[in-house]
């Protein structure tokens, strides 16, 4: 492996390029969908779109989301993003009830399993931990500061999960690394015991996710740049199985059609029963067969959904057997404020069995067999406009085969570039 | 530089065509290879006596494979590892350097001393790389008994605080691939630095003080301020250094 600089030459607005993000409450209730600075969600149960209440902080998101996720027990949602705004959400109301402010943009974020504690990361690889409830067995401190639980040395972390018992939490970054880390009972005095590194990507991580087959029996699985996703027994940090997904497709299209996409992995998710591992490519999902037993990930499926639909975020609830999927993007070069569009897709059958029996029905949700249908998909892609989405998804195809490794490689600028960029910075003396 | 491989008329390399500059950027991405994990770590590049090359890099089979102990992080001229190779002969040592001439000058000096001295020196290394982000890379977890932070840069602004070697964050780095009971010494001749480093170790569950009796027995103790290039400096001005020596502990969890 080469520790490379890239040149390439700096092209406006590439690196703030925003993929928009998917995330399903594990017990169905709702879903959410970020684009942009927007936060979009729908109440799967009531079948009507969420309006969100945000009186705490005084402002919703003004840039970028960057990371979404629902705490395991639903209770919770926290968004996060480029604003340096942290922003925690109880999905019962959807009120927003803490506003926490980062000094840095966010990059991932994640609610601990007991939901006493948010953590978030910022763009220097450092995580950061905020007590959510009074009741904790902890004193909060007074005013409540995000704390330094841990870093990544001068890396951007990409995803950040807490594990199924929340004994763990665990950080992949752009530096080819996932670091797992003891989660400790007082968290407000840092992370500081390393329980494994799992190394083996060769290039950017994009993404972790546990999945488990029983209750002590869980496992890591990720995707990188390297167009890789990868099995892990993270408490060793033992690399289990490598699945090559760019050989996989190149031998499923064949010698004439080239897939000429950048093929980093963008979103990975795994099935409610640890079976299947659904993997965002081109044109749609790749399905692995996930044996945790033979410790062993193989190809099950490809399922196409439209030729121009690379999804950008995957989610899956832990009661339903849906696979969300969107693709969308803000921040592209040219992009008028007012298109914040996103295309949602939908499996069904997101579980081993009932994809092999053959009464599996259609592959993908028609839009009108969504649930709630057109209420759904207008609410949270913000039009139902085909063509008017087909425009804007193709620019985002374009940008996206781009993008996503620009997103995380650091950018090198010309001497000359480099002097003007050191005139403007700020450099504040640091807190801590 | 050009110079013989082992073997030949090796003499020890002139500093003065290795100069550089003592400081180098460690949040710059540079050109140089880094191992993807320490499974990939070729150890016959390094240690040729111990692990030749047409075994494979991982050495014998049989027997547990021997593995590097020491570290010495910012090794500079290799001075430390000159003087600790006689101390602990089979023990594997490498230095790691950041700075692309004086890690070649380093090379340069061991293949020297080996040629000049058959069958010493078997047992040091260096390589190019930045300890900052790619350790983890390098050792496996426990796997080091020392490691060695010898006037580390300063970085004076409060604003650079952050790209110091010893800070909370990465001594999470160090403890991982220290083993409990391994020893980290760390000394520097700025006090501010040394106040900061002893506070870092002070603060960290993982680290807990080496009491100064076992400091004063210890025969790697008076290396830090004599073998080095730079502690040889800080003599020579007369100046005050300010040592950390902390041991790696494991925390008791309820």
């Amino acid at each position: 492996m080469e520790d490379t600089a890239v040149e390439e030459p700096e092209v406006s607005g590439a690196a703030e390029f925003a993929p928009a993000l998917v995330a399903a409450h594990p017990h169905g209730n709702s879903v959410a969908v970020a684009i942009g600075p927007e936060l979009r969600a729908f109440d799967l149960r009531a079948g009507l779109p969420v309006s969100l209440s945000d009186d705490c902080g005084g402002r919703s998101h003004s840039d970028a989301i960057r990371a979404i996720c629902f705490s395991v027990s639903g209770a919770l949602f926290a968004s996060a993003g480029d604003d340096k705004l942290v922003k925690v959400w109880k999905t019962d109301s959807w009120r927003c009830i803490w506003t926490i402010a980062s000094e840095k943009r966010v990059s991932a974020v994640a609610i601990s399993n007991d939901d006493l504690y948010v953590t978030f990361a910022d763009k220097f690889g450092v995580v950061w931990l905020v007590t959510l409830r009074e009741d904790s067995a902890e004193p909060v401190s007074v005013d409540n500061k995000p704390v330094s639980i841990l870093g990544h040395y001068c890396s951007i972390i990409t995803s950040m999960k807490f594990s199924p018992d929340g004994r763990f939490i665990a950080t992949a970054d752009r530096d080819f690394k996932i670091r797992v880390t003891l989660f400790p009972k007082n968290p407000l005095k840092g992370a500081h015991e390393i329980q494994s590194f799992c190394l083996g990507h060769t290039d950017f991580v994009s993404c972790i996710t546990f999945t488990s087959i029983s209750e002590n029996q869980s496992f890591l699985i990720s995707g990188g740049g390297d167009s890789t996703v990868r099995l892990w027994d993270y408490v060793n940090g033992c690399l289990l199985d490598t699945f090559q997904v760019r050989d996989k497709m190149g031998e499923l299209l064949g010698p004439n059609e080239t897939d000429d996409s950048s093929l980093a992995i963008a979103d990975i998710c795994p099935s409610n029963d640890g079976s299947l591992v659904a993997v965002a490519i081109q044109s749609g999902v790749m399905l692995l067969a996930c044996d945790l037993v033979g410790k062993k990930l193989s190809f099950l499926k490809v399922i196409v959904m439209e030729k121009s639909y690379i999804p950008t975020s995957l989610a899956s609830s832990l009661s339903s057997e849906l696979l969300w999927t969107v693709m969308g993007a803000a921040n592209m070069p040219n992009q008028a404020s007012s298109h914040l569009l996103t295309r949602l897709r939908i499996i069904p059958c997101f579980q081993k069995d009932r994809l092999s029996s053959s009464d599996a029905g259609p592959a993908t949700l028609e839009d009108g067999d969504v649930p709630h249908g057109e209420k759904l998909l207008l609410a949270l892609q913000g039009s139902l406009d085909v063509t008017k989405q087909e425009e804007v998804l193709a620019s985002v195809l374009a940008a996206l085969k781009v993008s996503v490794h620009k997103m995380l490689v650091k950018k090198h600028y010309s001497e000359e570039r480099k002097e003007q960029r050191k005139r403007g910075r700020n450099d504040k003396k640091m807190k801590n | 530089m050009t110079t013989n491989g082992a073997g030949g008329g090796a003499k020890l390399p002139r500093k003065r065509f290795y100069r550089a500059r003592a400081h180098s950027n460690p949040l710059s991405d540079s050109h140089f290879p880094v191992p993807i994990s320490p499974e990939e770590v070729d150890l016959s590049q390094h240690y040729p006596r111990y692990f030749p090359a047409d075994k494979g890099g991982d050495g014998e089979e049989a027997a547990a494979p021997r593995r590097i102990r020491f570290a010495d992080v910012g090794c500079g001229f290799g001075g430390l590892l000159v003087g600790l190779s006689p101390l602990f002969p089979d023990t594997l040592m490498i230095g790691m350097e950041l700075r692309d001439k004086v890690t070649e000058y380093v090379k340069e000096r061991i293949l020297a001393l080996r040629a000049a001295n058959p069958g010493q020196y078997d047992n040091i290394s260096v390589v190019r790389t930045n300890s900052m982000k790619y350790i983890p890379n390098y050792f496996r977890k426990a796997q080091l008994t020392k490691m060695f932070f010898l006037f580390p840069d300063p970085h004076f602004k409060e604003k650079n605080h952050r790209r110091r070697v010893i800070s909370m964050q990465l001594l999470d780095e160090y403890a991982y691939v220290m083993e409990v009971g391994g020893i980290i010494y760390t000394i520097t001749d700025v006090e501010e630095l040394g106040e900061w480093m002893r506070s870092c170790l002070e603060k960290h569950p993982l680290f807990e003080t080496v009491p100064e009796e076992e400091i004063k027995a210890d025969p790697v103790f008076k290396l830090l301020s004599t073998a080095t290039e730079e502690s040889q400096k800080v003599a020579r001005n007369g100046g005050q250094t300010f040592h950390a020596i902390f041991r790696r502990i494991s925390l008791q969890e309820e």
